[in-house]
């Protein structure tokens, strides 16, 4: 794998759903490229520092990463203040999420040193929305589920702001998928994926998903309690094999 | 959200947190995926002032047993009081 010293490391403002400006951070390596891009999405408890080093960890391997602030709109504020307030409001909703992916993928497309190739990975609910992304935006290469609950929903689960459950969209799926899970996790609990895995495997799908032992939500997440050595070690070098087989 | 929803009810209060005493309009309680406590779940607890923006918050994660508990002294606490403060 390519390694990086030199990052170039910003907050940007751009584009996103409904021509709205929002934030998020860029990073990529300081060489002329070309380079794949990748979009983190960050999760549900808000746009925390640690998804600005999962950009870093990205660009430092040779990827120009997004991580757009999907809670921008609902700043400015600390951002775990801000993930409650979003949280109350019943979280973000799915059109708005796809428009601000759509933006982030702009974005990347403007830069001279975008190789043209993308892929999505995303936490938590962020884990959710690429689900829901890979079956809407059909320029995505690639996408990394982890740990995305609620994408089997039942009807009384579903809601304004999120009137789908990404499962009934699987027909839709647009790339290769992998999905990242924890046996201890209720949401999504390994029946959850199971369930999933089956909607994939029905349509002809590409998708690999692993379920880690001694690992619940979260897992990749080194700032919580929640966070599995094992897991993660193993889930990162899963991430990069799979970003590098379908985007280089 | 992770999985859980919010439960909102209006409260009439003060809170305080490292800005000072602020008033406090809104509590809202969900379990749910823990950010901060050391367990896979807990029941968050947030009191909030939205006028005052996002960070006008004070926020608490329990275990689910340390919640049922604190629901318990809660109501020991205002019955024993409301009984006292009557008189």
């Amino acid at each position: 794998m390519a390694q990086y010293d030199g990052i170039l490391a910003e907050m940007v403002l751009f584009n996103g759903h409904d021509e709205d400006q929002i934030s998020g951070y860029l990073a990529r390596p300081i060489d002329t490229g070309p380079f794949p891009g990748i979009i983190v999405i960050h999760a549900a408890p808000g746009y925390v520092s640690h998804f600005k080093e999962v950009a870093l960890k990205f660009a430092s391997a040779g990827y120009i990463a997004i991580a757009p602030n999907l809670h921008h709109r609902e700043g400015p504020g600390d951002p775990e203040d801000v993930g409650s307030d979003v949280r109350e409001a019943g979280g973000v909703p799915d059109d708005r999420c796809i428009g601000d992916i759509q933006g982030s993928l702009s974005l990347l497309q403007s830069l001279p040193y975008y190789s043209g190739k993308v892929g999505i990975i995303g936490y938590c609910s962020g884990g959710r929305q690429v689900y829901l992304v890979a079956c809407s935006i059909p320029s995505i290469d690639a996408a990394i589920d982890c740990y995305g609950g609620n994408v089997l929903a039942v009807s009384e689960d579903l809601t304004e702001r999120q009137p789908v459950a990404p499962i009934d969209l699987t027909a839709d799926m647009n790339c290769p998928i992998l999905g990242l899970f924890g046996t201890d996790d209720p949401s999504p609990s390994p029946e959850d994926t199971k369930a999933t895995e089956l909607a994939l495997k029905r349509n002809d799908k590409i998708y690999e998903f692993h379920t880690y032992e001694n690992a619940g939500h979260a897992f990749f997440a080194d700032y919580r309690p929640n966070y599995r050595q094992h897991a993660a070690v193993d889930g990162w070098e899963r991430i990069f094999s799979w970003f590098s087989k379908y985007l280089t | 959200m992770c999985a859980g929803t919010v439960e909102i009810v209006d409260v009439e209060g003060s809170g305080k947190n490292g800005s000072g005493w602020f008033p406090i309009h809104r509590a809202r309680a969900v379990y749910d995926h823990a950010f901060h406590a050391p367990t896979e779940d807990a029941l968050i607890l947030d009191f909030v002032n939205p006028d005052r923006g996002p960070s006008a918050r004070i926020s608490v994660e329990l275990s689910a047993e340390s919640a049922k508990n604190l629901v318990e002294i809660i109501q020991r606490a205002l019955e024993k009081g409301e009984a006292q403060h009557s008189h």
